[in-house]
């Protein structure tokens, strides 16, 4: 195991800088994510605009990797369609679940790609997918009805 | 008391010698399961080749040769912890199981309305999730003993909750999330005295310390296998005779019955009552295998030889400023358990660096969630330490820990 690869720079901003780390002041939405095994516990609010993610934060504790992972997730969606924020976690869990290998779908998760090397680390891969389930039990059902 | 020999120990322990991450591995993680020694590997090969078979099935020699085995192992458990009888031990698969056996078949039939079920908040939540379902269905309250401004159980709390109205204090002997002993013999005793029926969950005692059950006299005395050497799914239940022999069975079928009618049924005797089913008679001769190592030993010497780790390890990390250690500052009410945090940085990533370096240390919340919140803290740490580990190992912890906080990012 490589730490440089876990431990990267961008994660490491992400996890430290907490520009995402706040309570919106009027959420649409809030959803709890929990993990009890190691209890990460991440509650992520969202504005709406219609169709459209106009805001997004969330608060709560955890590790570096399930911090990160959820700021970079909320840097990706902000100002995105509920669709398009969902096409984008399915990614995501792709990538993790090793699914999905392709750079240039991958590409589309812009930081977030970067947390593909958790994909190697079975111990770990739970505080990575945290926040993107919370996300995708958020819209799925606008999503899957709007169809 | 004699140093060990820890060469000739680890030489027992093949797994130890090994490679983490391009290091040896440090493991520290004992409190969670111990590792097993040739001997009890060994005694559990010699079963499989030559005397397997169903314990208590008829009349051929295997199975006589199976059973001669098991019984064994029941005798060995009784002179470990000076257990009366023999018929006080039953095998159930770990400590979880045991403290369930507890609550459904004394508990849900001896705790009514209004009685009161005390715990320490320490406990893990094996001891906890069994008596709250007690609590809530026969509408009992359960009580929380909490610590003291030195991290301990607060004796004062202890005796304000312990009333007349208390039916079972189940506490544990050792914690598994601070490391702090109880002063069980003072708590037994005292619960006695106000006519309560006594657990103790012994699971981070016994691998430990000298448990002798006819001094401390408790009613219920439940530990594990795996943590003491022995293997996974045996776990010990020592009850007080009287006690066991009015409990009903906690689960039913095979091999626990006297005769069995169309609509009812007469049990077996003492201690099979409450082994229903084919039990794991392999895990039992390891268990036995494991204890013979241990006596051989000398418990005395292998306490000794954690504490001094223990202390070695708590005064390097004093002089780690950014350390927090939890649970008392007095060495003597310690096991050879560690939990801390390193500041600014969640266990997990703690334990994620620490195994880049080879060294295994568990993190979360321990089985101890109560405990987290009332600490005010989500997760630690915890390094733990048996007989196998070595000076050399606490020094490859201590260096782990002093490259933690660089990894994310932090000056020092
Ligand atoms: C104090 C204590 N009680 C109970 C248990 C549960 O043991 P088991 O999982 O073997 O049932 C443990 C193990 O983590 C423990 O440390």
């Amino acid at each position: 195991m490589d730490l440089n690869s876990i431990y990267t720079e961008l994660i490491m901003e992400h996890n430290q800088s907490g520009h995402n780390r706040r309570h919106l002041e009027n959420p649409d939405h809030k959803e709890r994510g929990h993990n009890p095994s190691c209890g990460d516990d991440l509650t992520l609010e969202l504005e709406f605009d219609g169709d459209i993610i106009k805001d997004a934060a969330f608060t709560g504790h955890g590790c570096a990797i399930s911090q990160a992972s959820t700021s970079m997730m909320i840097d990706l969606i902000k100002g995105k369609s509920k669709r398009e924020a969902y096409d984008l976690v399915n990614i995501f869990i792709g990538m993790i679940k090793k699914e999905i290998t392709d750079e240039k779908e991958l590409e589309k998760l812009e930081d977030a790609f970067i947390l593909q090397n958790i994909s190697n680390m079975p111990a770990r891969v739970k505080c990575a997918v945290l926040a993107w389930h919370s996300l995708r039990e958020s819209i799925k059902e606008d999503v899957e009805t709007g169809e | 008391m004699k140093s060990l020999n820890i060469e000739r120990i680890r030489e027992d322990f093949p797994i130890l010698n090994q490679q983490i991450n391009n290091n040896h591995l440090a493991y520290l993680d004992s409190a969670a399961t111990t590792q097993k020694p040739l001997n009890v590997i060994k005694a559990i090969e010699k079963y499989n080749i030559s005397n397997n078979a169903n314990i208590h099935r008829g009349a051929y020699t295997l199975s006589i040769k199976a059973t001669e085995e098991y019984d064994k192992s029941r005798k060995k458990i009784k002179g470990f912890i000076n257990s009366p009888y023999s018929e006080s031990i039953i095998f159930t698969k770990n400590t979880t199981e045991a403290i369930n056996l507890v609550a459904f078949s004394y508990g849900m039939e001896n705790i009514k309305d209004g009685d009161e079920i005390v715990v320490l908040i320490t406990e893990h939540h094996s001891n906890i999730l069994p008596w709250q379902m007690v609590a809530r269905k026969n509408k009992a309250k359960l009580k929380f003993v909490y610590l003291d401004e030195n991290s301990i159980i607060n004796m004062k709390d202890f005796k304000d909750k312990v009333t007349d109205k208390t039916k079972i204090v189940a506490v544990g002997h050792v914690s598994n999330a601070l490391g702090t002993i109880n002063p069980i013999k003072y708590m037994v005793d005292y619960a006695h005295q106000k006519g309560a029926v006594v657990l103790i969950d012994g699971a981070q005692a016994i691998p430990h310390m000298k448990v002798d059950i006819q001094e401390l006299d408790p009613d219920f005395y439940v530990f594990s296998g795996h943590k003491m050497l022995g293997p996974m799914g045996i776990g010990v239940l020592y009850g007080r005779r009287e006690i066991l022999e009015k409990m009903s069975p906690f689960l039913s079928g095979g091999d626990m019955i006297e005769y069995v009618e169309e609509q009812s049924s007469t049990y077996a005797e003492l201690p099979y009552k409450f082994e229903a089913g084919t039990q794991n008679v392999e895990a039992a001769v390891g268990l036995k295998a494991a204890v013979e190592y241990i006596e051989d030993i000398g418990l005395e010497n292998i306490k000794n030889h954690e504490m001094k780790l223990t202390k070695y390890a708590i005064d390097k990390m004093k002089e780690i400023h950014y350390i927090t250690i939890y649970g008392s500052q007095d060495i003597d009410k310690r096991g050879g358990v560690i939990s801390f945090n390193i500041q600014d940085v969640h266990s997990h990533d703690v334990a994620t660096i620490l195994d880049s370096y080879g060294v295994a240390v568990r993190a979360g919340h321990h089985c101890a969630q109560p405990l987290m919140k009332y600490l005010g803290i989500n997760s630690t740490c915890r390094a733990s330490f048996y007989l196998y580990n070595t000076i050399e190992e606490v020094n490859q912890f201590i260096e782990g820990l002093k490259n933690v906080r660089k990894w994310l990012g932090y000056g020092s």
